[in-house]
């Protein structure tokens, strides 16, 4: 259920993320989502994609730092109201997010956020339970 | 001329000879008796007191290193009942690279008597100001130079280091007259003066006492220039006494070494021979006056060169040139000792394994800086910005308290940090001195 994302820690410097879209490239693997994290010094690029132990592998043989973490995908409807629904269960169950981005899909009027939080499994239980669509893994790398 | 002791300061070699071989016979016997450390050495290498009959025997005595202060950590070398050792001063430094010394009642006047010598001939006296911006405390440079400025009967201002706008309005109010501390510090002064509107016509300073770093003849020049001073070099490290090693006078020809207290060897720091004079080596002192920590054939690290010709100021001291370099990592930054093995145990001590690491040194508005570039390892690493940042202030207060700096911290990505064949190259030194 939980979609594996990757990690990688980026200078800031040019080309980097250059870098490591063209590593993957080269390799075939098709980046769904991504966002980044920066600060003056470094950045954490945070990817999904469609291989991603092949991707952590390949990005660690080519001297990147990266490391790989359970995020959660969710699908909420595509209009006013639609994420803060999501959001306001969490919020009653005390589940805490450390970052969230949305991310573009193909299907229906569905819009698509990855959420991150210190427990998983737990907060899959407790949104599927009240009816958010938790989309599985596969799915989310065929995206 | 000023001399504060004029019999000492321009004695006749011949009769600086006796002095220097009467002092060293007793501190000898002093060490040997008093500190097993010591006993040991001399054993093995097997001399007895008995067998040091002049100065000239100094050359067959043991080096002592930083290494024995270690060892011996805290007081272990003290010659000295610790019911006579009034003061401790100690370096920073991880409890591996710590150093303590020890001062007798009498050892602190031997350090205010080398001071006075020291501003005396640089030309401050009982109606001089002295502002002392070395810091207080257990670095030796501010109570040391305090010390010395009270004895010569100065005006002594204690400020300390920092806190620029404060030591600029005492120095117009106060009528400031001398100053002492590090030669960037000097530049950053002269720098706020500018930012002021102070101008130096508008102040008394007359002149500088510089040290605890390294400063080159173009800084000299700057510093005299944009203060309207005349800037003294000075010479020191704890373990010999403080500052007061070795100081200009006028002439400003080599720094003037207190030869009835410390006996300087120049030595070549590979095989330890004594050079014949005027030869460039790793400079060695041996006090002869000291009671709480005697030091015998100290080894300094500090590559310089000696001079014994008769100075034109009438001193007949021997004159050390200019320090210019060491034999070891070490570096002195914004005044304080840092080797690079400390920011190693420093990393050691957060993660299992040390990374990789860069220790890089500039100088911004005459300041020294220090960052230090840590590549990230998968175990450091986070996919988030909090947990990364909190790596970076956690190295970053470590560091702070381990090395007594302050450093900014840069995670880097790794292998990016360049790697050299054989020793590791830890720092970049870019400042231009």
């Amino acid at each position: 259920m939980l979609v594996k994302q990757i990690s990688v820690f980026l200078e800031n410097k040019s080309g980097r993320l250059a870098d490591v879209t063209r590593t993957l490239a080269d390799n075939h693997i098709n980046i769904c989502a991504l966002s980044i994290a920066d600060t003056t010094d470094f950045g954490i690029l945070r990817l999904i994609v469609n291989k991603p132990e092949e991707a952590e592998r390949i990005l660690s043989d080519d001297q990147f730092t990266v490391s790989c973490t359970s995020v959660i995908a969710i699908g909420v409807e595509d209009k006013p109201g639609g994420l803060a629904k999501a959001l306001d269960i969490l919020n009653e169950n005390n589940i805490s997010i450390e970052y969230m981005y949305a991310f573009v899909g193909k299907t229906g009027n569905e819009a698509f956020v990855i959420l991150r939080v210190e427990n998983p499994d737990e907060a899959v239980k407790t949104l599927s339970s009240c009816d958010i669509s938790i989309i599985p893994s596969q799915q989310v790398y065929c995206m | 001329m000023s001399y504060w002791n004029e019999k000492y300061e321009c004695m006749s070699r011949d009769e600086m000879r006796k002095v220097q071989t009467e002092r060293l016979i007793k501190t000898v016997n002093r060490v040997y008796d008093n500190v097993p450390h010591y006993r040991k050495k001399m054993d093995e290498k097997g001399i007895l007191p008995g067998d040091i009959k002049s100065v000239d025997d100094l050359k067959h005595l043991p080096f002592t290193y930083k290494q024995d202060l270690r060892d011996t950590y805290p007081f272990g070398l003290f010659a000295a009942p610790m019911n006579e050792i009034v003061r401790v001063h100690a370096s920073s430094g991880t409890t591996g690279k710590k150093t303590v010394v020890g001062y007798t009642k009498n050892d602190i006047e031997v350090w205010a008597e080398v001071m006075a010598r020291t501003f005396a001939g640089a030309g401050a006296g009982k109606d001089s100001f002295l502002q002392v911006s070395y810091g207080y405390g257990l670095f030796t440079g501010g109570l040391g130079a305090h010390y010395g400025g009270e004895y010569l009967g100065a005006t002594v201002i204690p400020t300390s280091s920092g806190n620029t706008k404060l030591q600029l309005s005492l120095m117009q109010d106060f009528g400031t007259t001398h100053i002492a501390c590090t030669p960037s510090y000097a530049l950053y002064l002269a720098e706020e003066m500018q930012e002021l509107g102070i101008k130096p016509e508008e102040l008394k300073l007359k002149a500088g006492i510089f040290g605890a770093e390294p400063w080159s003849e173009s800084m000299r020049k700057e510093i005299e220039q944009r203060l309207n001073i005349k800037a003294f070099d000075i010479y020191g490290l704890s373990e010999v006494i403080g500052p007061g090693v070795a100081c200009e006078c006028e002439y400003q020809c080599g720094m003037h070494i207190p030869e009835d207290h410390f006996i300087p060897e120049i030595i070549d720091p590979e095989t330890g021979e004594v050079l014949p004079e005027e030869a460039q080596g790793e400079i060695v002192f041996t006090t002869i006056t000291k009671e709480g920590l005697p030091l015998i054939r100290y080894r300094t690290r500090d590559l310089s060169s000696l001079n014994y010709a008769p100075c034109k100021c009438g001193r007949t001291e021997a004159r050390m040139n200019k320090v210019t370099g060491r034999t070891d990592d070490m570096l002195i930054i914004r005044g304080v000792n840092v080797f690079p093995s400390q920011v190693e145990s420093v990393l050691l001590s957060i993660g299992e394994t040390a990374p990789h690491y860069m220790l890089i040194v500039d100088r911004k508005d005459n300041l020294d800086t220090l960052e230090i570039q840590v590549e990230i390892t998968p175990q450091l690493f986070s996919d988030e910005v909090k947990k990364l940042e909190d790596i970076e202030r956690k190295i970053r207060k470590e560091i702070e308290s381990t090395l007594g700096i302050s450093a900014k911290i840069k995670l880097v990505e790794p292998k990016s940090i360049q790697r050299s064949e054989g020793k590791a190259k830890r720092v970049i030194d870019k400042r231009v001195l």
